[in-house]
């Protein structure tokens, strides 16, 4: 997925930005490349908007380099930057209507009229609100809003197209429609698309890439599989997805496995992430890559504390020794193994699917 | 009669469906006791005959819309020309108050964007400055301007002392001295409106505009402007029709060359040389004039779709 030969369409080197004595971004490395749906994802308050406006040239940077196709732009300011925003509340000017308001950034750019009004056409063709083209934004709903702020950037053809959580003041059904047309919408343009979230499952189900940050830290870059089924450490694994995370011994690595000690005495063969080392560590796995088998073939066992009924699958809690409790997800199949509240159980961890994580 | 629906328990639900006219009796009898009933008093009296030593006599007559108007010889009987007078007063007080308004937008606009761009806690503390001054007497205020400005004051012995001037510079007694008062006046008034207008406006607006390649200039003029010209239009109205009658600024800072409305109008009223029904002629001249600025405020407003 990193092919070194891709063009990079937006390198952060070593960006530092602080509020007064709080740090917002630390030393953030990262590269953007071109024609990629890049997501930038974490908790509230990690950086990852910082991140984003700073591309924008609505946060100062206090230290490193920001570079857009190569030219360093820290400096300049927004109205300067060849990126446009489609911003978390849309911020459409209330004044204008939606043909004035995809027309604002042509205009600025001193565009002729005739010209001007073909790319309006154009965009709002692309986002399939040419019929509304004379209306005020107050008489817009929500998710034709959000159309119109994805028009309005996209219309003076932008090299990086920001995204500030665009689909957060959006219901559920509508959130998940649009997904798909963003995504569709990245494919067609051939425009870079950087979007953040918060919503680990939006980010998984859009992106090409994902940095997950926390603390004003990139904690791990990749596609979604990889976020998901190769964690670096805790945080994301946690974060992304459910996990389960043991205390375990770890030995030295061996042929790119490690072999670690479960509660209980039990070993395993396991990958481990980048950071990783000997001796007291996390090992990660998902509810879903458990199993249970006779207490006798059992990595672990414990006692069932909790079922929790989700419909689809059920989440069965299991008190384990030694460490936190354990979650298993058990498809709610015809024969599916359910145990009951109390009951003894052993636990089959999927060897391939358990890692080790770094600190 | 409020109709009483009992809610099941102990509370009692009192409705007062079609009964909006009862409901509005007392917003009736304020708005006929102190706005209607002056009002009409001034109608009716602009439409009477003057006694000599103040007062009206009660017989109808329209000599003071006529001496407002035309000029008929020192007895009356001359044919009648217009009578440039009153109405040259009058042309200059709208100037004076319209340069007045310009002097407030100027200054008032970045004061109240300047405000309203603070933190919560210095924002209260800026807004009660602005106000500060209006705890003393419009009077005084007057007063002390002229004292500050007049050509022995401190701002001329400042001046002239750090040599930028070698002989007072004459502020009193001219138009610019009377804009001065009005501005020190009526500020607050451009400044509070403004600043509400600024404060609901989303700044994000601004970064849109910015991201959209607009520079400053355009990102005010294109922007910022048309988002809060109903604070504007406000803020203007409310400086300029109270300028427009304004009779102590001129009085105590113009001098009698730059009599206003307001003066001409309180002479009227003043003393025995009054005469009440020109005075109210007059003053019914300038509320017309006022309702046709007052219409122009109402029309842009929905224009612009203002709540």
């Amino acid at each position: 997925m990193t092919d070194p030969e891709r063009q990079i369409a937006v390198a952060f080197e070593t960006v530092t930005k602080r509020y007064g004595i709080f740090t917002a971004l630390q030393q953030v490395t990262l590269d953007i490349f071109d024609n990629e749906f890049f997501t930038l994802l974490g908790p509230s308050g990690c950086g990852k908007t910082t991140l984003l406006r700073s591309i924008a040239g609505f946060e100062d940077i206090q230290e490193g380099a920001i570079r857009l196709f190569g030219e360093e732009i820290a400096e300049l300011p927004p109205n300067k930057r060849s990126v446009n925003t489609v911003f978390q509340n849309y911020a459409l000017f209330p004044h204008m209507d939606v043909t004035e308001n995809v027309m604002f950034g042509l205009r600025m750019l001193g565009t002729n009229e005739a010209e001007a009004r073909k790319r309006v056409h154009e965009v709002l063709e692309l986002v399939q609100l040419q019929s509304f083209a004379d209306r005020m934004p107050s008489q817009l709903s929500g998710g034709q809003q959000q159309r119109v702020a994805l028009a309005r950037a996209l219309a003076p053809n932008p090299r990086v197209l920001l995204l500030d959580e665009p689909l957060s003041a959006l219901d559920l059904k509508l959130r998940q429609a649009v997904r798909l047309e963003l995504q569709q919408l990245q494919k067609d343009t051939g425009i870079t698309f950087i979007f953040v979230t918060h919503d680990q499952e939006e980010a998984l189900t859009m992106s090409d890439r994902i940095a997950v940050i926390s603390a004003g830290q990139v904690q791990q870059v990749g596609n979604a599989r990889e976020i998901y089924e190769e964690p670096n450490n805790a945080f994301v694994a946690s974060f992304i997805g459910e996990t389960n995370l043991i205390k375990v011994d770890v030995a030295d690595p061996y042929d790119g496995l490690v072999a670690v000690i479960l509660p209980g005495g039990g070993t395993l063969h396991c990958a481990a992430a980048a950071g990783a080392h000997a001796g007291q560590g996390n090992l990660s796995i998902r509810p879903e890559r458990l199993t249970f088998c006779p207490v006798d073939q059992a990595h672990l066992v414990g006692s069932v504390t909790r079922i929790v009924y989700l419909g689809t699958d059920m989440h069965v809690e299991v008190a384990i020794d030694g460490t936190d409790p354990i979650i298993a997800r058990v498809q709610n199949t015809q024969g599916a193994f359910i145990p009951s509240i109390r009951e003894a159980v052993g636990l089959k961890l999927d060897a391939a699917a358990a890692r080790v994580l770094g600190a | 009669m409020a109709a009483e629906i009992s809610s099941g328990g102990s509370s009692t639900v009192t409705t007062y469906e079609g009964q909006g006219a009862r409901m509005m009796l007392p917003s009736w009898v304020i708005i006929g006791f102190f706005l209607v009933l002056p009002v009409g008093v001034m109608l009716i009296y602009s439409f009477l005959t003057k006694e000599f030593r103040g007062g009206v006599i009660w017989e109808f007559s329209l000599a003071a819309y006529d001496q407002f108007f035309f000029d008929r010889g020192l007895f009356g009987d001359d044919p009648p020309k217009i009578e440039w007078t009153y109405i040259a007063i009058f042309w200059r007080s709208i100037w004076q108050a319209a340069l007045a308004t310009i002097l407030c937008l100027l200054i008032g606009f970045p004061t109240a964007w300047f405000i309203a761009t603070r933190a919560g806690r210095s924002r209260s503390i800026w807004l009660f400055a602005v106000t500060i001054p209006y705890w003393v007497n419009l009077l005084i205020r007057t007063i002390s301007m002229k004292f500050l400005i007049r050509d022995n004051g401190p701002l001329n012995e400042f001046l002239l002392s750090i040599g930028i001037i070698s002989e007072p510079i004459g502020l009193i007694n001219t138009n610019f001295a009377v804009q001065l008062g009005l501005f020190y006046s009526y500020l607050p008034f451009m400044v509070l409106p403004i600043y509400a207008a600024v404060e609901r406006y989303n700044m994000a607006y601004s970064e849109a505009a910015a991201d959209l390649y607009a520079n400053k200039r355009a990102s005010l003029r294109y922007v910022i402007l048309p988002i809060v010209k109903p604070g504007i239009i406000a803020g203007c109205i409310l400086v300029f029709v109270p300028s427009l009658g304004a009779f102590l600024a001129p009085d105590l800072l113009g001098g009698a060359k730059n009599f206003m409305i307001g003066s001409l109008i309180e002479e009227q009223f003043k003393g025995n040389a009054g005469n009440w029904p020109f005075g109210a002629a007059a003053s019914m001249i300038l509320l017309s004039m006022v309702l046709v600025v007052l219409t122009f405020y109402a029309r842009a407003q929905s224009r612009a779709g203002a709540p």
